[in-house]
C-alpha cells in the first residue's frame, strides 16, 4: 500500500477530484476514495454489464467507454457511471414466433431506423461491431445478428449513444433466442437420450448405484474407463 | 507488446522451450490415496485453525470457516416486533435471488399456476451464474449415461453426496439442456446439431456443453429474458435483498422481510411459499483468499434459513478454483475457466515443467498448485513464479491449445478470456496466463431434499445456497446444472405447496427465539447479518 501511495493520480468522479493509486481499476479507485458501491457494480469480472462507465481525459475532447471493473484509472480521468439506461424492451412469447425478418421488424420496428453511424460500436466495451449486427438486422439476417452480438453483456452503452434511439442489446437477444430455438440445428443424440430416460432405461442402474456402500462405489469409481481426449 | 515484466518473461521463455515436448507428455493422474494425501497437506479446508463450530441453532457443532460462522451467529436486522400487519406485497411464491436458480424457479412456479415475486439484491442477473464460463454437464451422448455421470459426481465429491440428490441431478440433466434449447439458448454445436462436448476436471466422459466461454451468461440472459416476457405473472423487484424469513404460527414459510438497499427501508412481502436461491459466500474471503464471485455473494441465504430452523450441512468444505488470475493485480482472483484445461491447456511451473494432471477434480488440482508454489521448507516444491507484488502463481499454458487443436481455436472457444487478458496487454494465444487458486464455490449449505424442499415447510431451495448435491467437492459444469435442475424442481414444488397450504398468522417468533438463544449462550459476534455487501472502502 505504501508503494501505491507514492504514486497517486487525480481522477474526477462525477466532477469531484480524488487522488488514487495509479494501478487501480476505476471500480477499486472509487472504493479507495470511499464510495461503498450499490449501483454500478455487479460481478466485478467483466461479465454482467453493471459498471458501464463513460470518461474523458482532461484536455482531450474525445469520449471513452469502459467497464469500471476492467479499466485502469488514468491521470485526469473524468468519469461518470451509467448504471441503468431506460431502453425499450418488448415482451413476446418466444414459442409463438417465426424466425423471420418480419418478426424482428414487427417486435422492434425501430430496427429500420438505424442510421448506420457506428456510435454504438465505438461505445461497446466488448468491442462488438454493433453497427454490423444492426445492419444484419435490417437485412433480416437473424443468424448473423446472433453470431456477431454473442459476446454482448447488455450494459446499455450502445443504446445510450444511439441517435436513432435503438435498444440494440434487446434486439440482439431476441435474435439470439430466435436463432437458438428455431434456426440452430437440433441435437439428435439429445432427443435419443430423452426417449431412453423416459422409457426407464437407466432406472435399475441408478437404483443399484444408490444402494451401494462406499467401498463398492470406490471400486466402481476406480474401475471406470476414461474417454480419451 | 507483452504485458508481463521482464523477469516473468524470462520464465515464459522456459515454458516456450518445453512446449513442443510437452504436447506429447501426459502427466499421470493421482490415485485416490494420493489425492487424499495432497488434500490433507495443502488444501485450505484442512487448516483446522481457520474453522469454527456453531454454538447455537439446529446444526450446533457444524464446522465452517470462521468468517462464515461469525455472520451465521449474527444478530438480526429487525426486531421481533416488526409490524407484519400490512404487507408491502402479497404473492403465491416469493423467490429470493435473481441468478439462474431463482429465474428457473420463478419460471416453473409460474408455469404451475403461481403468481410470483422475485426479489434480488442487486440487478436481476447480477449473480455467479452470469460469470460461469466453462459449461454445463449432461450425459446425452451414446458413449455416456446418467449412471456414469452419477459415478463421476459422487467420486469427485469424496463419496459423501446425498444419493437421491445426485440421481435428480444426473437424470434431469438432459431435460434441462432441452429446456434451455427450447428457450433459445445457443449451445456450441456441429453443423448437424451434434453438441460439442468437452471434458472437465474429474469427468470420465466428455459431457460439458458450452456457449463459447459465456456459458453461464448465455443461460442467465436467456432465462432473464423469458422471466421478463412473463411480466403479468412474475414481478421482479431489484435492489431488495431479504434480511429475514417470516414464518406463520405453525412454522410454515410465510414470506420474507426485504430491505430496499437504496433507501434502507424494510418491508414485509407475504407469500404462501418461498424459494431461496441466494447463492454462496465468496465475498467473505475465507482465509484471505481472493474470489471469483460476484459482489453480492455474502451467504445471506444460509444465515436467514438457519435462523428459521433449517439444518445446514457440508459447510466445512469450500471450493477453491485451481485457476484464478494471479497477474495482473487488477484482475487478481478472477476466474480463468477450466475449459482452458479442457481444451488441452497445461499447468506448468517456473521451469516450464508439468507437475499435475491438468484435469484432476478441482480440490485436488488446487492443492497441487498450492504445493507447487509453497516453499520447500513447508513441504512444497518452491517452483512458482512470483509477481512484482509478491503474488505466487504457476503458468497455465494456453498457446499449446492452438498447437493441439489448430490456429484460431482460442479466439473461437475462449473469447472472454482473450478479452479479459487482452485489456492488460496479454495475448493468451501467444503467452501463458499466471494462475493461483481462488475462492470459488460453497460446496455445502442448507440441507436440501430432491423435490427442493427443506426442513422448514414451505421453504424451498436451489443452487449454491444448498448443500448435499456435490458432497465435499463439486465438479466443473455441475453448478449451472444444479441451479437449473433444482431451480425447476423447487419452483414446481413451491407452486404446488402454495396451492394447498393454509397459512396462519405471520410471525417473527423464530427471530425472538434466536435472540434468546444467542443471549443464553453468551454468543455475541458483534455482527448484524446478513451483511449483504462486503466493505471495500478504505479505512484510514
Amino acid at each position: 500500500m505504501a508503494e501505491q501511495q507514492d504514486n497517486l493520480i487525480p481522477i474526477y468522479i462525477m466532477g469531484k477530484q480524488y487522488m488514487v493509486p495509479s494501478t487501480l481499476t476505476i471500480m477499486k479507485a472509487m472504493e479507495w476514495a470511499g464510495y461503498k458501491l450499490i449501483r454500478g457494480v455487479g460481478c466485478r469480472g467483466g461479465f454482467c454489464g453493471a459498471c458501464a462507465t463513460v470518461y474523458r481525459i482532461m484536455g482531450d475532447p474525445k469520449l471513452y467507454f469502459g467497464l469500471a471493473c476492467q479499466t485502469v484509472v488514468q491521470p485526469g480521468m473524468y468519469l461518470a457511471q451509467i448504471p441503468f439506461f431506460p431502453a425499450q424492451r418488448a415482451t413476446y412469447d418466444i414459442t409463438k414466433l417465426e424466425p423471420t425478418a418480419t418478426t424482428l421488424f414487427s417486435i422492434y420496428p425501430e430496427v429500420l431506423r438505424c442510421l448506420g453511424c457506428g456510435a454504438c460500436s465505438k461505445a461497446c466495451p466488448q468491442e462488438i461491431d454493433v453497427r454490423a449486427y444492426m445492419a444484419a438486422g435490417m437485412r433480416g439476417d437473424i443468424a448473423a445478428v446472433a453470431d456477431i452480438s454473442f459476446d454482448c453483456i447488455m450494459c446499455g452503452l450502445c443504446a445510450s449513444r444511439c441517435p436513432a434511439e435503438e435498444a440494440q442489446y434487446n434486439i440482439a437477444i431476441l435474435a439470439r433466442r430466435l436463432y437458438g430455438r428455431y434456426l440452430a440445428p437440433r441435437s439428435q443424440h439429445l432427443q435419443e437420450r430423452l426417449k431412453e430416460i423416459r422409457a426407464g432405461k437407466f432406472d435399475a442402474e441408478l437404483e443399484e448405484l444408490k444402494g451401494l456402500s462406499k467401498d463398492e462405489l470406490v471400486a466402481r469409481y476406480k474401475a471406470r474407463d476414461i474417454e480419451p481426449k | 507488446m507483452s504485458g508481463y515484466p521482464p523477469e516473468m518473461r524470462e520464465s515464459i521463455r522456459k515454458v516456450e522451450a518445453t512446449r513442443a515436448r510437452r504436447i506429447k507428455e501426459t502427466f499421470p493422474a493421482m490415485s485416490l490415496e494420493e489425492r487424499d494425501a495432497i488434500l490433507q497437506a495443502f488444501h485450505p479446508d484442512y487448516k483446522e485453525e481457520t474453522f469454527h463450530a456453531l454454538r447455537v441453532g439446529v446444526s450446533k457443532g457444524q464446522r465452517m470457516p470462521i468468517e462464515l460462522g461469525k455472520i451465521v451467529e449474527g444478530w438480526p436486522h429487525i426486531t421481533p416486533d416488526f409490524d407484519l400487519s400490512e404487507p408491502f406485497a402479497e404473492t403465491d411464491v416469493l423467490v429470493i435471488g435473481g441468478g439462474g436458480g431463482g429465474a428457473s424457479a420463478a419460471l416453473l412456479a409460474q408455469e404451475n399456476g403461481a403468481k410470483v415475486i422475485l426479489v434480488t439484491k442487486l440487478r436481476f442477473g447480477d449473480a455467479n451464474t452470469m460469470m460461469a464460463q466453462g459449461g454445463i454437464q449432461a450425459a446425452d451422448r451414446p458413449e455416456d449415461s446418467p449412471a456414469i455421470h452419477y459415478l463421476d459426481v459422487i467420486g469427485g465429491g469424496h463419496f459423501t453426496n446425498v444419493p437421491e440428490l445426485v440421481e435428480a441431478l444426473v437424470m434431469d440433466a438432459p431435460f434441462v439442456i432441452e429446456w434451455l434449447e427450447e428457450l433459445g439458448m445457443m449451445f456450441d454445436k456441429e453443423p448437424d446439431g451434434t453438441m460439442i462436448e468437452a471434458h472437465g476436471g474429474g469427468t470420465s466422459r466428455k459431457r460439458m456443453h458450452s456457449a463459447r466461454d459465456y456459458s453461464g451468461a448465455e443461460i442467465m440472459r436467456t432465462l432473464r429474458d423469458e422471466v421478463r416476457d412473463r411480466e403479468d405473472d412474475i414481478t421482479v423487484i431489484e435492489f431488495s435483498p431479504a434480511v429475514e424469513l417470516v414464518l406463520d404460527d405453525n412454522g410454515q414459510a410465510a414470506g420474507a422481510i426485504v430491505m430496499n438497499l437504496e433507501t434502507g427501508v424494510y418491508s414485509y412481502i407475504k407469500a404462501k411459499a418461498v424459494v431461496l436461491a441466494t447463492g454462496g459466500g465468496g465475498r467473505l474471503h475465507y482465509q484471505g483468499f481472493p474470489t471469483t464471485n460476484h459482489y453480492g455473494a455474502t451467504a445471506d441465504g444460509v444465515v436467514i434459513a438457519y435462523r428459521a430452523g433449517a439444518r445446514l450441512g457440508y459447510l466445512e468444505s469450500m471450493q477453491y478454483h485451481p485457476t484464478g488470475a494471479a497477474f495482473p493485480e487488477q484482475i487478481l482472483g478472477l476466474l480463468v475457466t477450466e475449459k482452458v484445461r479442457g481444451l488441452g491447456g497445461q499447468p506448468v511451473n517456473a521451469e516450464g515443467e508439468q507437475f499435475v494432471y491438468p484435469l484432476e477434480p478441482r480440490d485436488v488440482e488446487a492443492a497441487a498448485l498450492i504445493r507447487e508454489c509453497a516453499p520447500v521448507e513447508q513441504g512444497g516444491h518452491g517452483k512458482g513464479v512470483v509477481t512484482p507484488t509478491g503474488q505466487p502463481g504457476v503458468w497455465l499454458d494456453s498457446p499449446i491449445i492452438e498447437m493441439i487443436k489448430g490456429p484460431g481455436t482460442i479466439k473461437k472457444a475462449l473469447p472472454a478470456m482473450v478479452r479479459q487478458f487482452g485489456r492488460f496487454g496479454i495475448d493468451i494465444t501467444k503467452e501463458p496466463m499466471l494462475v493461483y487458486p481462488t475462492l470459488h464455490y460453497q460446496n455445502g449449505g442448507v440441507r436440501l431434499k430432491p423435490d427442493g424442499s427443506t426442513d422448514v415447510p414451505g421453504l424451498f431451495i436451489a443452487g449454491e445456497v444448498s448443500g448435499g448435491v456435490h458432497g465435499h467437492n463439486r465438479l466443473m459444469g455441475n453448478s449451472l446444472l444444479e441451479i437449473t435442475v433444482f431451480g425447476r424442481r423447487s419452483g414446481r414444488s413451491a407452486a404446488a405447496h402454495s396451492q394447498r397450504v393454509k397459512l396462519g398468522a405471520p410471525s417473527l417468533a423464530h427471530v425472538a427465539a434466536w435472540i434468546k438463544e444467542l443471549d443464553e449462550a453468551g454468543v455475541d459476534t458483534g455482527v448484524i447479518s446478513p451483511i449483504l455487501l462486503p466493505d471495500y472502502t478504505r479505512h484510514q
